[in-house]
């Protein structure tokens, strides 16, 4: 007869076993910057949803490259599905395998599904969450939709939870709507850290956290991309920075100037 | 009777049974039939839509078997070779083509022999709805008039004349007599007809390595009992194939309608299998996202399955403690997603060798094995030289330079006006002369606004070039 210590250990290693238990791996994943990931301790979650949303539509595609930098935070050696609606593509450009590649991530491990309209765009982001196959799930819509809802939200976390992989909604041209999301942000592009002879530097944001269901304040970084680490860093002090980024909670932080200027 | 216009006249080009008894044939003009019999009701000849029908109803007859063929433009040709069990016998297999044909509307003459040059004259010159037994045919066909031959006019005329009457009369000649008049078609002929020589037909669809049928007794409609046969079906297919230890990496599905119509539907798998669920789960995707939905009219009497591609796939053992699942999982999920939102909507990019930067990466299908060229190595200590998205085709702008040769200080884009805060080029890009010989040479650059925000701009052509150079921009940083 089995002992209950026995049984006991035995149940221990069946949930080990189960598909919903990381193995010991931590469910949190760090930006790569001391600063910041002090901030938000622990650290946003693995297996939830994050919203990312575009400051202006101008900015869609600061948007789509800040996701994929938390999502490659995110993923680690797993494939990705990175679901993007058409009109995205007409509006701010296709995805581009070399710029991809660019990036620091491999095209390969990069599964890239184009959908018409954001109702495909859910249930192909759904679908592929609930997969398990995958570490996470870029989901980039363009405008407002009747089908982003609060409860499309809350399928989406529901679906990331099942299939242990991390999903991140970037929105462009659209007002911020109700979600379930453990983190929203609001994203721009900041000027880069120019190299010698005033060259563009390495891809830069204004990266503003909205809420966070840990209970952080709302808060505002300049991040930078570096794609040898693929983590983020922080701008290297230059003094021919040309724009000053807002403190966060003042006039300029809240207000929605940082938008294209129209003429005409 | 059907007319249509040869060399400048109305012709008829086919006739009733009641206009032949009146003693017209084809090819008389109009005219000549109307001054015979003026009370002719005449219908324009449209030989499209007869092709469209003789296809859809060789679809629908892919039902008594899969080697179906068209026969020149009014004529079926079906190998029922080992096919006439499943109708008792080969009257019955006759009698079951004449009831659908007859319940289709269509007037249709039938024999069944041992070659398929045999059927055709048996049913167009002998008599309709025969049966013949191997041997019984020959002694038939000998009865035939020559013009079973078929052959042209003159040839015909030269025939008769000899005194040959059928095709018995033919056969006892001399071959080399025959040959040597009328070409050595001729013999070839003859002996096909007479069942001496037989070729095998080129169905239109090649018969699959796989067929599971179902003929229903009452016709269904609803959805759940079309998905619960096709559940039965590749429930029966995975046995097949695992008994063979094959794979399928194509299913279709042939939903016979009562009235005729045929649907085919088929999804294709990335890596061969045979696990029936799973299959299941694609079909009931790609029935859910299927442009125009799966009509059942007056009901499916028939379904049949066949996997028209199989591969080696031997049994595996599933260890106790099972491994990595990800790559199973993951192409499952390709498959999925291929099925509801077609293979050029789930894909990933691929490198390409070339300079051309709309040219460098391709989108291919997610399921497919083989990868491409390694991608290029990336300068550690550069920012990303690739934008992160692209427009394709690059949009124009308007642009304001410093120096002719230099990046612009102010560009016009979407109505916006951009101050270039920083900029880094030329990174010149020639066109690839192979392929376009007029391609223009591209300077590009990066440039960065005010704002913060990276374009990748380029300018086509040089500067005191015949036509003047043009701006474009061509993708956006992050």
């Amino acid at each position: 007869m089995p002992s209950t210590y026995q049984i006991a250990q035995l149940k221990t290693r069946l949930a080990s076993l189960s598909r919903h238990d990381t193995g010991g791996e931590p469910e949190r994943f760090l930006l790569g910057i001391d600063r910041v990931d002090a901030y938000l301790d622990p650290g946003p979650c693995l297996f939830c949803l994050h919203d990312i949303h575009a400051r202006t539509a101008a900015d869609a595609v600061a948007a789509n490259a800040f996701a994929l930098g938390l999502a490659t935070r995110a993923t680690r050696e797993r494939p990705m599905v990175w679901v993007f609606q058409n009109l995205a593509g007409q509006e701010a450009g296709g995805l581009n395998g070399s710029g991809l590649h660019e990036w620091g991530v491999s095209p390969d491990r990069v599964l890239i599904v184009r959908v018409r309209d954001a109702t495909a765009l859910l249930a192909a982001g759904e679908e592929a969450l609930k997969s398990g196959a995958v570490g996470s799930v870029l989901m980039s819509g363009w405008g407002e939709a009747r089908a982003m809802s609060l409860t499309a939200s809350r399928r989406l976390a529901l679906a990331a939870r099942a299939g242990s992989s991390t999903a991140f909604v970037v929105r462009a041209a659209s007002m911020s709507a109700p979600s379930a999301a453990e983190t929203r942000w609001s994203v721009g592009s900041a000027l880069s850290t120019g190299l010698e002879a005033g060259v563009p530097g390495r891809p830069a944001f204004v990266a503003a956290l909205t809420r966070s269901r840990q209970g952080a304040a709302p808060a505002q970084w300049t991040l930078e991309w570096d794609r040898e680490r693929r983590a983020f860093c922080e701008p290297a002090p230059v003094s021919g920075r040309r724009l000053s980024v807002p403190v966060p909670g003042s006039a300029a932080a809240r207000g929605p100037a940082a938008g294209l200027r129209r003429t005409g | 009777m059907l007319v249509e216009k040869i060399r400048g006249a109305l012709r008829l080009a086919a006739l009733s049974p009641e206009a032949c008894a009146l003693g017209l044939t084809r090819g008389m003009t109009l005219a000549d039939a109307r001054a015979r019999t003026p009370a002719l009701s005449v219908v324009v000849h449209q030989p499209d839509a007869d092709a469209a029908l003789l296809r859809q109803v060789l679809d629908d007859f892919g039902r008594f078997t899969p080697m179906a063929a068209l026969d020149g433009d009014a004529g079926l040709i079906l190998d029922v070779t080992g096919c006439t069990h499943l109708f008792s016998d080969e009257a019955g297999l006759v009698r079951a083509v004449e009831r659908r044909a007859g319940r289709i509307g269509l007037a249709v003459r039938t024999a069944l022999a041992g070659t398929p040059e045999a059927a055709r004259a048996l049913a167009r010159f002998g008599r309709s709805g025969q049966v013949y037994q191997p041997g019984q045919d020959r002694d038939a066909a000998r009865t035939l008039p020559i013009s079973a031959m078929e052959l042209g006019e003159k040839d015909q005329q030269a025939l008769t004349r000899a005194g040959l009457r059928t095709l018995g009369d033919l056969e006892d000649r001399p071959t080399a007599a025959l040959a040597a008049r009328f070409g050595s078609d001729l013999p070839v002929r003859l002996g096909r007809i007479l069942g001496r020589e037989d070729v095998r037909i080129t169905p239109l669809r090649p018969p699959p390595p796989c067929v599971v049928d179902r003929i229903l007794f009452e016709p269904i409609t609803e959805t759940t009992h079309v998905e619960a046969v096709i559940g039965d079906l590749l429930a029966e297919a995975a046995v097949w194939l695992e008994q063979r230890s094959l794979g399928g990496r194509a299913f279709e599905v042939a939903f016979f309608r009562l009235d005729g119509a045929t649907r085919r539907i088929t999804v294709r798998t990335g890596r061969a299998t045979r696990d029936a669920p799973g299959v299941m789960r694609l079909f009931r995707e790609r029935l859910a996202a299927l442009a125009s939905p799966l009509d059942p009219g007056f009901g499916f009497d028939q379904l049949r399955l066949s996997v028209p591609v199989t591969q080696t796939l031997m049994a595996a053992q599933p260890g106790f403690e099972a491994p990595s699942t990800a790559t199973r999982d993951l192409d499952g999920l390709i498959d999925r997603l291929t099925a509801r939102l077609g293979p050029e909507a789930v894909c990933r990019f691929e490198a390409v060798e070339s300079h051309l930067p709309e040219r460098a990466a391709r989108l291919v299908w997610a399921g497919r094995r083989e990868s491409g060229t390694p991608w290029p190595a990336r300068d550690p200590e550069s920012p990303p030289l690739r934008p992160f998205q692209m427009f394709d085709p690059p949009q124009p702008i308007e642009t304001v330079s410093l120096a002719p040769d230099g990046p612009p200080a102010r560009f016009r884009w979407r109505r916006v006006t951009h101050d270039v805060a920083r900029a880094e080029g030329p990174e010149r890009i020639g066109g690839e002369w192979w392929r376009r010989p007029n391609h223009r040479t591209r300077d590009y650059y990066r440039v960065e606004d005010r704002d913060g925000r990276r374009f990748w701009l380029f300018r086509a052509g040089f500067y005191g070039d015949d036509p003047e150079p043009r701006w474009y921009i061509h993708g956006l940083f992050a």
